[in-house]
């Protein structure tokens, strides 16, 4: 087979941002490269499991609507303290199937000396904003508590999400995000876990109508033109 | 006697009625409901999940749990017990191993992912309607998986071939009944289940396989638009 009868070969089987299923033929012939959740069957691309297909020029992969959510590195989580164990504390990530862990030497800038009562750092029971250092390949996590934003959650409301909606909430360069902390003045926190604070210091009000928003956010998020619909409601159930 | 008709009027590879649905529990991480004529299944998938208790952990793969349960007040007759049997520890079984060459697992390590099958109502076929449903569910959990999985019951009533025996076919007394679970992977013709209950010849056991591959087709197809219903209503 020539060059020319190889490409003219190669053709979709599926829209690009249609949803596919396990098993579904995306695309027949070698011309596109399969990548995250697709994979080739002799000259077929199909993709293996459900989600919204992307086409990026040849590169094929498929993104995920559902599902627990997968430690990577640099993501910030917020978890809550598990446990305290001789060198650090275990943290229960919710959402995800493995603990991570703090060790003392990433849990404060001071000087921790052995023997302390890690109580007094943080205590079981507790929500901390954390980074992900490290995922070994048995999947254990290292966690940090040294950078910024990343702290401990003394006040605040909790809410859990689909760890799959995070991207939409924080918006195009974090549009959405900055939107709803300007207009109802407050502090929120991400976890890419799913897991998000609220927090405002004068009005327990705003806190709700903060959470409300992120909820409308994440039950919409296919539709368009959301940044409008979200700044309107805000509007209305604001107070001045 | 010979088996002319089948009892409820429909084809001799006809299967009853399918209904299907995606995203029907909402605490789970992902659930399907699935009919077949008179049983439903419900199945409803958590994970990749810490495994618990931890004795069960595998440091080199994730692990597959299933639970078939049939509810008291399914059958015909007698309120069944609640407490496992081993009829449902058998079936329990033998879904986990009819699903698990569908998924790869090695990225979570001693985890576990869970599938409760639950039954309402019971007409024959129960452990292909929960396989169904439980691979839909899988799928809806957007879990890693090759293709889908279905599966139906195959069989002989007298000397016709019959495709999803109902329970009147499975009691016929005129006669030889056999009847054969299959559970296959469309896309490679892999077959994840075979059991046989009863008597059949090779010739039409070859037969029913042949039939078979239409059939679990046919299923899957319904599955997979039961999952894009899903997101479809919603847009």
């Amino acid at each position: 087979m020539t060059k020319e009868e190889k490409k003219e070969s190669s053709e979709l089987l599926a829209e690009n941002k249609s949803i596919v299923v396990p098993g579904q033929v995306i695309a027949k012939g070698m011309n596109y490269l399969p990548t995250e959740g697709t994979y080739r069957k002799e000259k077929d691309i199909i993709a293996s499991r459900m989600g919204i297909l992307n086409i990026n020029g040849k590169i094929i992969k498929t993104i995920p609507l559902k599902g627990r959510y997968m430690p990577k590195k640099n993501d910030l989580i917020i978890g809550k303290v598990r446990d305290i164990a001789m060198a650090g504390w275990s943290i229960d990530i919710s959402n995800c199937a493995y603990r991570g862990f703090i060790r003392l030497e990433d849990g404060s800038s001071s000087y921790i000396e052995r023997g302390e009562d890690l109580k007094r750092y943080f205590d079981i029971g507790e929500y901390l904003a954390t980074k992900v250092t490290n995922v070994s390949g048995q999947n254990l996590i290292d966690l940090t508590m040294k950078g910024p934003n990343l702290k401990k959650l003394k006040a605040g409301r909790i809410i859990k999400i689909n760890p799959h909606k995070v991207p939409r909430i924080i918006g195009k360069k974090g549009s959405m995000i900055s939107l709803i902390k300007r207009k109802t003045n407050c502090e929120i926190l991400i976890g890419q876990n799913g897991i998000v604070w609220v927090y405002s210091k004068d009005s327990k009000y705003n806190e709700v109508i903060a959470i409300e928003s992120i909820k409308k956010v994440a039950e919409e998020s296919n539709s368009g033109g959301l940044t409008e619909k979200i700044e309107k409601f805000l509007d209305k159930n604001i107070k001045k | 006697m010979v088996y002319k008709k089948r009892y409820d009027g429909r084809d001799f590879n006809e299967t009853r009625p399918i209904e299907a649905k995606a995203g029907v529990i909402e605490k789970a991480d992902g659930s399907a409901y699935f009919r077949i004529g008179g049983t439903v299944a419900y199945a409803a998938v958590y994970g990749p999940r810490q495994l618990h208790p931890s004795h069960l952990q595998d440091p080199r793969t994730g692990i597959l749990r299933c639970k078939y349960n049939m509810l008291p007040f399914s059958g015909r007759g007698e309120r069944i017990r609640p407490a496992p049997n081993r009829r449902s520890k058998e079936i329990s079984m033998i879904t986990e191993k009819a699903l698990i060459p569908l998924l790869n697992l090695e990225d979570y390590p001693n985890a576990v992912v869970d599938v409760f099958i639950e039954l309402p109502e019971t007409n024959a076929g129960s452990r292909c309607a929960g396989i169904c449903a439980a691979s839909i569910a899988l799928a809806d959990a957007g879990l890693i998986m090759k293709d889908m999985v279905a599966a139906v019951a195959l069989g002989k009533v007298d000397d016709k071939i019959v495709v999803d025996l109902d329970y009147n076919e499975e009691a016929y007394e005129d006669g030889d009944v056999a009847d054969i679970p299959i559970a296959m992977i469309p896309s490679t013709g892999e077959i994840t289940l075979l059991q046989m209950d009863g008597k059949i010849t090779k010739n039409e056991f070859r037969e029913v396989l042949k039939t078979s591959k239409k059939t679990i087709q046919k299923i899957v197809d319904i599955q997979r638009e039961a999952l894009l219903e899903r997101y479809k209503v919603k847009k």
